[in-house]
């Protein structure tokens, strides 16, 4: 009988898990079980032009392969939980999915602040076309905003929501935006422009209460102050949703550590065959950087991560000579990432947020710009403002060639 | 042959699409995108990795 595989998760890792399946030549059947009731879809515009236009599912949907055409998809029907030894999966409406390879693909949710007036209406975030559709229609001219969190995603909505015309007070823990990838000076310098854009900030305080009956009226911050506000948006971190994979022995302590065929292992160390996890959720160590397993919330992971996961899972299904050699074979993706906020373009490549040194190797704090990042002197990150061609210098140098 | 189109209203000249397929897609001395809008079918795997990194989701096999 001809084998299946079922892909949890019907984000990017789940769709590009199925095409490489299909590519390494796999003909059984792939089912994917999604949450949401759409289609794979790009998320990085929802808080960026998508956002600023109009959100609709058109706009950001991939396109779908003549290759995963017979994928079969149970969408807005979330898995429940897995049984491991039965190789089954149960989704909330009660189906159930044997499989003979399984791929974890839920990827995030964002976390939300836990307040004692937390019931006002006006409260959003951002991690879904839902999401995004939402908060489009909220960010009117004038609306007065608050961004609790300063990471990529909160200044891109920040970004987003001044140019829509609407007040706009970015609130973090952090003492510079964005500066755990960027480090203090590139930071700092992303604050002024920010500022020079419009944007408030309130840095290295925390929200304590919201006011407001039945909506949202304003913010009282950690020090006593207090913002008026229409609109919170939450951009402060996230939750991996494991919550499926709860009964079973798989170290899920922060995503699912994978071994580096990207299967999943257990609490043990073992390594389960044909289970495999793909995209924000995986924890693997990275030999371009060092042993540590880390999960990497970038925008190539899941494509790199579901065509390594699709080769792999394709050879062990099809019980072939060379999935040994596959499996064994280091996997070094390059972490990619990119931001548009106004008028700049930030690209990064490597894990700038590991280094302990960095420098401005080209242009001007000021203006375009080249920041290199070093780990006990090896350049470990490259971050551009404008400047690709410069920037692709350094991408070279981390890859090694 | 394939039909490669590169929507350029959503282009923002990343330069991702480079390095899976140099010989069809580059960046100008002004850093903006060029390409070439046919190629052989041996290239679609490598086209359909630049579809893939493409930031802005804006390159397409024409069907
Ligand atoms: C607003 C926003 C902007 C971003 N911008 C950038 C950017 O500019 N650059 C960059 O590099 N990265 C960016 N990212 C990150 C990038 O989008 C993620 O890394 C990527 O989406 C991860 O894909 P994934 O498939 O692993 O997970 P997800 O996209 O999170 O997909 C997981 C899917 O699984 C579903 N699911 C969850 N639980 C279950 C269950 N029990 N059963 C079935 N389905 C389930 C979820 O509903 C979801 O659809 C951004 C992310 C967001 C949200
Ligand atoms: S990767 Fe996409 S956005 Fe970047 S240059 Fe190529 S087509 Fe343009």
């Amino acid at each position: 009988m001809s084998k299946s595989v079922v892909i949890v998760g019907a984000s990017m890792g789940g769709l590009r898990a199925a095409e490489a399946l299909r590519n390494n030549g796999f003909d059984g059947q792939i089912a994917v079980i999604g949450e949401e009731v759409h289609a794979p879809y790009n998320r990085p515009p929802l808080s960026k032009e998508v956002l600023a236009k109009e959100v609709t599912h058109e706009a950001v949907a991939f396109k779908l392969r003549a290759q995963v055409e017979d994928v079969i998809w149970n969408l807005g029907d979330p898995a429940t939980s897995v049984d491991l030894e039965k190789q089954v999966v149960t989704t909330a409406s009660g189906k159930t999915f044997e499989y003979d390879g399984l791929v974890i693909a839920s990827g995030l949710r964002p976390r939300v602040l836990d307040l004692p007036n937390g019931k006002v209406s006006g409260r959003h975030t951002v991690r879904t076309l839902d999401d995004a559709i939402g908060l489009r229609a909220a960010l009117v001219p004038g609306a007065q905003v608050v961004v609790a969190g300063a990471g990529f995603i909160g200044c891109e909505v920040a970004a987003t929501a001044r140019g829509l015309g609407c007040a706009v007070t970015n609130v973090a823990i952090d003492s510079y935006p964005m500066i755990r990838p960027l480090g203090e000076l590139l930071a700092a310098e992303l604050q002024r422009r920010h500022e020079s854009k419009g944007v408030n900030f309130r840095l290295q305080r925390g929200i304590k209460d919201l006011t407001g009956t039945d909506s949202l009226s304003g913010v009282i911050l950690d020090d006593g102050d207090f913002l008026e506000a229409t609109v919170l948006v939450e951009a402060i971190s996230s939750h991996c949703n494991v919550e499926w994979l709860a009964n079973t022995n798989l170290d899920i302590s922060n995503g699912v550590l994978t071994d580096s065929a990207l299967r999943a292992v257990t609490t043990e160390g073992q390594s389960v065959d044909g289970v495999y996890v793909v995209g924000d959720l995986a924890r693997f160590a990275n030999p371009l950087f060092d042993d540590e397993a880390r999960r990497i919330e970038h925008w190539n992971i899941p494509t790199e991560t579901g065509k390594r996961v699709g080769a792999a899972l394709s050879a062990y299904l099809a019980e072939a000579d060379h999935f040994a050699e596959l499996a064994a074979q280091t996997f070094t993706p390059l972490p990619t990432f990119w931001s548009d906020q106004y008028e700049m373009k930030i690209q990064g490549f490597g894990m700038p947020g590991l280094a302990d040194r960095y420098e401005l190797v080209d242009g001007e704090l000021s203006d375009e710009l080249v920041m290199a990042y070093f780990r006990n002197d090896v350049l470990i990150g490259v971050v551009g403002i404008g400047m690709t061609a410069e920037v692709m210098k350094y991408r070279k140098q981390l890859l090694g060639t | 042959m394939i039909t490669i189109d590169v929507d350029m209203d959503k282009c923002q000249h990343y330069g991702q699409c480079v390095f899976e397929a140099p010989d069809i897609f580059k960046l100008n001395d002004n850093d903006k995108l060029e390409f070439v809008a046919t190629a052989d079918d041996s290239r679609r795997s490598d086209v359909e990795s630049a579809v893939d990194v493409c930031p802005m989701q804006a390159i397409s096999i024409v069907e």
